[in-house]
């Protein structure tokens, strides 16, 4: 058995590591938080060119085409430094739309572009709170000749206010009937005259979101007519595997920071860490840790194979990265007391980060759901 | 990122299939699957003669004690080897429970501190199942806090006379053998005044008495001391040396790695694929659903936990700290799923007949054992502890008692 990274990719996870240490300190990581630029663009630019980005994108569409492997240690590196960076929108959603579903003509046209981190794709999906559903989209695309016209509103759209173009989710304008709307997916150039966007305000400024205001923008259809809602399911799982990785390394580096936070800081003469509340706190966030590792190395084998339940390790990734990273973030706040409550320790990035990815493709009790329809379907078979 | 074997393990194997298809107790199969948790109670017999049975069968066909060294009974096999075989074994290792204390733990003590001669003499029966050993170490004053034990052993030439009482003694009423830890000088500080013997199970001055669990069955035992000898040749390790003999056979329950434990959750599943809850199915209702997912989740995080220790041991290494946490998680899962089910059920999910409930009243038996899952072998609180201190490097707990002598060490709030 060898359910295990090999040695080539834990030296690229090495690598990673010390990249960020030094491209992605601390204060890099606070000038986006505190506005002063949306993302790190130079940061980006060296992910793309030491092929950071390219790792899960063919070469034939001008990846490094070496695997998803690389790709979730490369993720889960980058949730351990809270980068700031596009890698969820552009590499975990975008090129695997146009992987999953793009024309060969649509393949070439965006992925080496997103390979090498020129381009920043995203997603607009959601348009108000609650659930997506069919019918929670209104967003609509009418055709008019050859050309496809978008218009609508999306809302946290993450990157929307930096990335070039958006796979986004709309209703086609010629149902009649709102009941059962059908849900496809266009490819929309954010650049251009009838694309407006807002940055919003979130809970996690280190990763920047806006408000899409599309009025008759072009959009280029992406997949099927009417396949938007399982296209999307698809990618999702693939996704939701990656950030996932993300969650880990989050959850990972909060638990450490903890830690030695309890090691070093003295109370009642001697370090909090010798007293059994924390000891039994912090080993509990170590459990959760641990079986988040061990479920994301289930979803990294399923996404690297393509293995029939790809779904269901998706799923369980998912819970169990989010529950992990949760747990681990508030509770590091927990062991540095009022410290932990500064805005200037580090203890609310991660915070902030762990709640945005817990909701980041859809709120928990859908992946709850979806992991308990795969494994009754499973059971009966 | 795979699981398959290596050419060699797929070799060893073929080879385990192969002999177990031919020769285990396939007409127990169907009871062993079913059987819930702890000891397995057989329709047709006796369950420590069938397990006797099967374990000299394998110790002729070469398959028992796979990692002891051959010259013991054992095949010298190595840690995956003997993961292979635990996996091919499946539902047949149910029957070596009553081996497992004396062959996981008090064999690997011998081989490490007795005389040859003892080695010659215990452990090819041990390995057989033709003798069962039981461990004395726990006593009422003495459970987390071992080393606070009080059996006494005090030297009367060749001999030591021992008084005194452990508990928690599991087995200790089929047992021929067992190893005991004593103390021998109560004016050091506790660690330092320990040594182990192993004695025999039938002499004069052991009396026991088995004890009524929670659940109804009487798995363990009290064993009282009264003045009995034995002799200074069946002592293992120094005088004094007792601590860390007992170590030895500590760390070993911890090297095990086999097929994991139960959380509870497939029985869980299954149950709520099929309950009618008078509103649909349980698994249609989405409180159902989320609950589920939690535990779903432990059980898979377990699961591939164990997987990942398997292909350590497949590359000749020792699995990291992460194994650690199976049983911590296990229990807890355990008890929480078992009350799940009995909500489920409602309130007739109070009834104890397996003709009544779903699923033969399993989940009313789990109810009952698994509190003792969070506390036997290492309490959830010491296992806690253990994350902390080795795994996180956190600071040990302070001591009220360190370094004191014995017996100036409090038992009880001082009037």
């Amino acid at each position: 058995m060898e359910f295990e990274f090999s040695a080539e990719q834990q030296q690229l996870k090495d690598q990673v590591r010390r990249f960020l240490a030094d491209r992605c300190d601390r204060d890099a990581v606070r000038a986006v938080l505190e506005g002063e630029q949306p993302f790190d663009r130079p940061l980006w630019k060296a992910m793309g060119e030491l092929g950071y980005l390219g790792a899960s994108i063919p070469e034939a569409y001008g990846g490094l085409g070496a695997g998803y492997l690389e790709a979730c240690v490369i993720a889960e590196e980058l949730g351990r430094a809270v980068a700031p960076v596009p890698f969820g929108s552009s590499i975990a959603l975008a090129a695997e739309f146009l992987l999953m579903a793009g024309t060969e003509a649509q393949k070439q046209k965006y992925l080496p572009r997103v390979a090498s981190g020129e381009a920043i794709g995203t997603l607009a999906l959601v348009e108000g709170t609650g659930r997506v559903t069919p019918a929670s989209i209104a967003a609509s695309v009418v055709r008019a000749g050859e050309h496809h016209s978008l218009t609508g509103c999306k809302t946290a759209v993450a990157d929307g206010d930096i990335a070039d173009f958006a796979v986004v989710a709309a209703r086609d304008a010629s149902q009649v009937s709102a009941s059962s709307p059908r849900i496809s997916l266009f490819l929309v150039d954010l650049q251009q005259a009838g694309v407006k966007r807002s940055p919003l305000a979130t809970i996690d400024p280190t990763r920047s979101h806006a408000q899409l205001d599309f009025d008759k923008a072009m959009a280029e259809p992406l997949g099927e007519p009417g396949a938007g809602m399982a296209i999307i399911e698809q990618v999702f799982d693939r996704a939701a595997i990656l950030t996932a990785f993300e969650q880990l390394g989050g959850a990972d580096r909060a638990l450490e920071m903890a830690r030695d936070y309890a090691l070093e800081r003295f109370a009642f003469g001697r370090p909090i860490g010798s007293l059994q509340a924390i000891k039994h706190m912090l080993a509990d966030m170590y459990v959760s840790a641990t079986l988040a590792r061990s479920n994301c190395y289930y979803g990294a084998w399923a996404l690297s194979t393509d293995a029939p339940e790809l779904s269901t390790a998706a799923a369980t990734a998912r819970v169990s990265a989010t529950q992990a990273y949760q747990h681990c973030s508030r509770n590091n706040i927990q062991v540095h007391g009022g410290m932990g409550f500064t805005w200037q320790f580090d203890c609310h990035l991660y915070y902030r980060r762990s709640n945005l990815l817990a909701v980041s493709l859809g709120p928990l009790s859908g992946w709850e759901d979806r992991l308990i329809k795969r494994l009754s379907e499973q059971r009966a078979a | 990122m795979n699981f398959s074997d290596t050419p060699q393990e797929a070799a060893f194997r073929a080879q385990a299939r192969e002999w177990i298809a031919a020769n285990a107790p396939h007409e127990l199969r169907e009871q062993l699957a079913t059987a819930g948790l702890g000891q397995p109670v057989l329709r047709t017999g006796d369950v420590l003669q069938a397990g006797k049975a099967w374990q000299k069968r394998k110790q002729e066909g070469g398959w028992a004690c796979l990692h002891w060294p051959t010259e013991f009974g054992g095949r010298g096999a190595t840690p995956i080897e003997r993961v292979i075989w635990q996996q091919e074994e499946g539902v047949f290792s149910k029957l070596s429970s009553p081996f497992g204390i004396g062959q996981g733990m008090c064999g690997p003590t011998l081989m490490a501190h007795a005389q040859e001669r003892h080695k010659l003499r215990y452990l090819p029966p041990l390995a057989s199942g033709e003798e069962v050993w039981c461990q004395l170490f726990s006593e009422p004053v003495a459970g987390s806090d071992l080393a606070g034990l009080r059996t006494r052993a005090v030297r009367d030439g060749d001999e030591w006379v021992i008084n005194g009482q452990k508990i928690w003694t599991s087995g200790a009423h089929y047992s021929n053998f067992g190893i005991l830890l004593t103390r021998t000088d109560s004016t050091v500080a506790k660690h330092d005044g320990l040594t182990m013997f192993f004695i025999d199970m039938k002499s004069p001055g052991v009396e026991i008495r088995p004890i009524k669990q929670v659940n109804g069955q009487s798995g363990f035992n009290e064993v009282f001391f009264t003045d009995l000898r034995v002799p200074d040749h069946q002592r293992l390790g120094d005088v004094g040396q007792g601590w860390k003999v007992s170590l030895t056979t500590l760390m070993n329950e911890r090297l095990s790695i086999g097929a994991g434990m139960s959380t509870g959750f497939a029985e869980l599943l299954d149950l709520c694929c099929t309950f009618e809850t008078g509103e649909g199915l349980a698994i249609e209702d989405p409180a159902v659903r989320s609950k589920l997912a939690t535990w779903a989740v432990r059980t898979s995080g377990l699961r591939y936990t164990g997987y990942r220790a398997i292909s350590a041991l497949s590359r000749g290494e020792t699995p990291g700290p992460e194994n650690s946490i199976g049983k911590l998680v296990a229990g807890q899962t355990l008890q929480e799923i078992a009350m799940f089910a009995l909500d489920l059920q409602g309130q007739a999910g109070i009834l104890m007949d397996p003709a009544r409930v779903e699923a033969s009243a399993r989940f009313q038996a789990m109810l009952l054992r698994s509190p003792a899952t969070r506390i036997e072998g290492g309490t959830d609180e010491i296992l806690r502890n253990i994350i902390a201190e080795r795994v996180l490097g956190l600071p040990a707990d302070m001591r009220a008692d360190r370094g004191m002598p014995f017996d100036k060490i409090p038992t009880r709030t001082s009037r």
